[in-house]
């Protein structure tokens, strides 16, 4: 059966039979009045003026509601890309009757803990092109989810100690020049400019012989794009269902019908896996095999000090890459630990390697202070490249294998799937990141372009 | 980070080896499917809990051997050394 039967066949007792409502009904239920208050008015100035006169309370960023027995979607994982899903479904389609369900807080994966790199400088055709259009969308962000998720578009210098590094990012610059990015390789005395702190003499042991420069790269505030995609759907009607763990999924002859939580059972025609570094285990309850491995990946921040960096800076051949926060913090992060687990602590053996790969860049850093380390949990796939649609499972969806690299692709992914959900059909964008990839020996080798720079 | 207790050499830094991998019995190339061959190569159980894997000493005796580590805690149980013949990833 091919992925649009299965998903017309998913999705007709959400728009007819089994609810009694036409599609069109629940096109409708967005915005009028069924009982409960409408979500949020505009922030604004103005209103922030007001507030500090009268004192008025914020309103909640979102809602609270009791779990209802089904949905006609349910999105597992309330991270950047389960809550762009649900809010592209609500927003661009008129989808509502949508939940999202977290184990725990939301942003409390992945999503909280990364740290912040958006770019779309990569190394494949497809993998360009993807993130090409999240960069687009994040740059309109703030104004789509009246919410100002601070995008910095301060530019993003990787940087080329060997002349193998340095070809590979010739290469990356004509492919992403091709697709019309900005990303180009620039030597050292360039590099200077941009970064006076960087050590470019020929001393180092680690010589920076280049650079790939790509001015559109920058950070961006994670907690506020979580936060604002939540109220941007909570708005529409979606619900958000924080400490609601998924336990199990219904499944019967070769379809998704529901999911198990330690709040109750839900009935839905179409369950979304977007857990990341817990991927695997939601799969493994439809006996969806996915090739996944979960490692931890780390990071630190220091102490603030005046700002000084202005782009961020990656090593591959250092592992390691840092930026500087709008209050002055510098953002260190590295490649993933050496193995799997599903353990979240740091460890020793991070903050060293990482210190003294750091002074290598940088020697004037010696005296600062790190503030505090932190890990999280990344799907790892053996391509370095998402996995996203349709399975073997008639409903069961998946938007996973987000490595080390899935923030930037939060709003891209949300778009997409969300089409594919509305339309029964993978949109052409994601036709690359396909589970049949594998079976078919298709896959994208984007390991250049993501081990370390995330 | 952890230590690895290496049937041979006994507990040292994990730094010290490469880790191999889920063990995962490795099909008749000659007879394997497709589905089976794939399935060899990329699929993962990828447990939340207790699971077998294989390690390699890299950087002392250059051995190959099987640990039962929980994935949570990272605690080790069970260590045994493979065949002589075994190879990345063969049960
Ligand atoms: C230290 C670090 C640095 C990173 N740096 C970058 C970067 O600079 N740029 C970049 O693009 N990416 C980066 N990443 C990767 C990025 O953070 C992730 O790929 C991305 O956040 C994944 O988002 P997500 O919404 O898919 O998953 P997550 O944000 O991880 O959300 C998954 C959610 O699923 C929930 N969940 C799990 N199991 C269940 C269950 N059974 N029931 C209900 N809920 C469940 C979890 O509680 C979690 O909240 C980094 C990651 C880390 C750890
Ligand atoms: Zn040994």
């Amino acid at each position: 059966m091919s992925g649009r039967d299965r998903i017309s066949r998913a999705l007709t007792p959400v728009t007819g039979r089994l609810s009694g409502k036409p599609y069109k009904s629940i096109r409708n239920t967005l915005g009028k009045g069924t009982g409960e208050k409408r979500g949020q008015a505009r922030y604004s100035a103005f209103d922030l003026f007001r507030r500090g006169f009268t004192k008025d309370p914020w309103p909640p960023v979102w809602r609270e509601h009791e779990l209802s027995s089904s949905y006609d979607v349910v999105v597992v994982g309330g991270g950047v890309h389960g809550l762009a899903i649900a809010y592209y479904l609500a927003h661009r389609h008129g989808i509502t009757n949508v939940c999202v369900l977290d184990k725990s807080y939301v942003g409390s994966g992945g999503s909280g803990r990364n740290t912040a790199i958006i770019r779309s400088n990569y190394l494949t055709p497809d993998g360009v092109r993807f993130y090409d259009r999240s960069v687009k969308l994040y740059e309109n962000l703030s104004a789509e989810l009246n919410f100002n998720v601070m995008f910095s578009q301060r530019g993003h210098l990787t940087l080329a100690h060997n002349d193998s590094s340095l070809r590979t990012m010739r290469w990356r610059a004509e492919v992403n020049k091709l697709e019309n990015i900005d990303s180009e390789v620039i030597g050292p005395e360039e590099i200077k400019k941009l970064v006076p702190y960087l050590d470019v003499s020929s001393e180092p042991r680690y010589p920076i012989l280049g650079a790939l420069y790509h001015p559109p790269g920058g950070i961006i505030r994670h907690d506020a794009v979580v936060w604002g995609y939540a109220r941007g759907a909570d708005t529409a009607g979606v619900h958000i269902h924080q400490n609601t763990e998924v336990v199990g999924i219904n499944v019967s002859s070769g379809r998704v019908t529901g999911v198990r939580t330690n709040r109750g059972d839900i009935s839905a025609p179409i369950v979304v896996n977007a857990t990341a570094g817990w991927a695997s285990l939601i799969s493994n309850m439809v006996g969806v095999r996915m090739p996944i491995t979960t490692s931890p990946l780390q990071a630190a921040v220091t102490e603030p000090v005046k700002p000084f960096l202005n782009t961020v800076v990656v090593s591959g051949s250092l592992h390691v890459y840092m930026s500087q926060t709008d209050r002055g913090e510098l953002v260190f992060g590295a490649s993933v630990d050496p193995f799997p687990s599903y353990s979240m602590r740091g460890s020793l053996d991070f903050i060293e390697g990482l210190a003294s790969h750091v002074l290598e860049l940088m020697p004037a850093l010696s005296k600062m202070r790190v503030l505090r380390q932190w890990a999280g949990l990344c799907d790892m796939t053996p391509d370095y490249s998402p996995i996203m649609g349709f399975t073997p499972v008639e409903g069961f969806l998946v938007d996973v294998g987000w490595g080390t690299y899935g923030f930037k692709a939060g709003p891209v992914s949300g778009e997409a799937m969300a089409q594919l959900i509305a339309d029964n059909k993978t949109p052409q964008i994601i036709e690359a990141f396909a589970l049949e990839r594998f079976g078919t020996g298709e896959l994208l080798g984007e390991k250049g372009a993501a081990s370390v720079g995330h | 980070m952890i230590l690895i207790p290496c049937p041979n050499c006994g507990p040292r830094n994990a730094s010290e080896f490469r880790y191999v991998g889920e063990s995962i019995a490795r099909p008749d190339p000659n007879s394997a499917t497709q589905e089976q061959w794939r399935a060899y190569l990329y699929e993962r159980v990828n447990p939340s809990g207790w699971t077998t894997e294989s390690w390699f000493h890299r950087a002392g005796c250059g051995r190959y051997f099987k640990i039962e580590r929980d994935t949570n805690s990272n605690e080790v149980r069970a260590v045994r050394l493979e065949p002589a013949a075994a190879t990345k990833g063969e049960s």
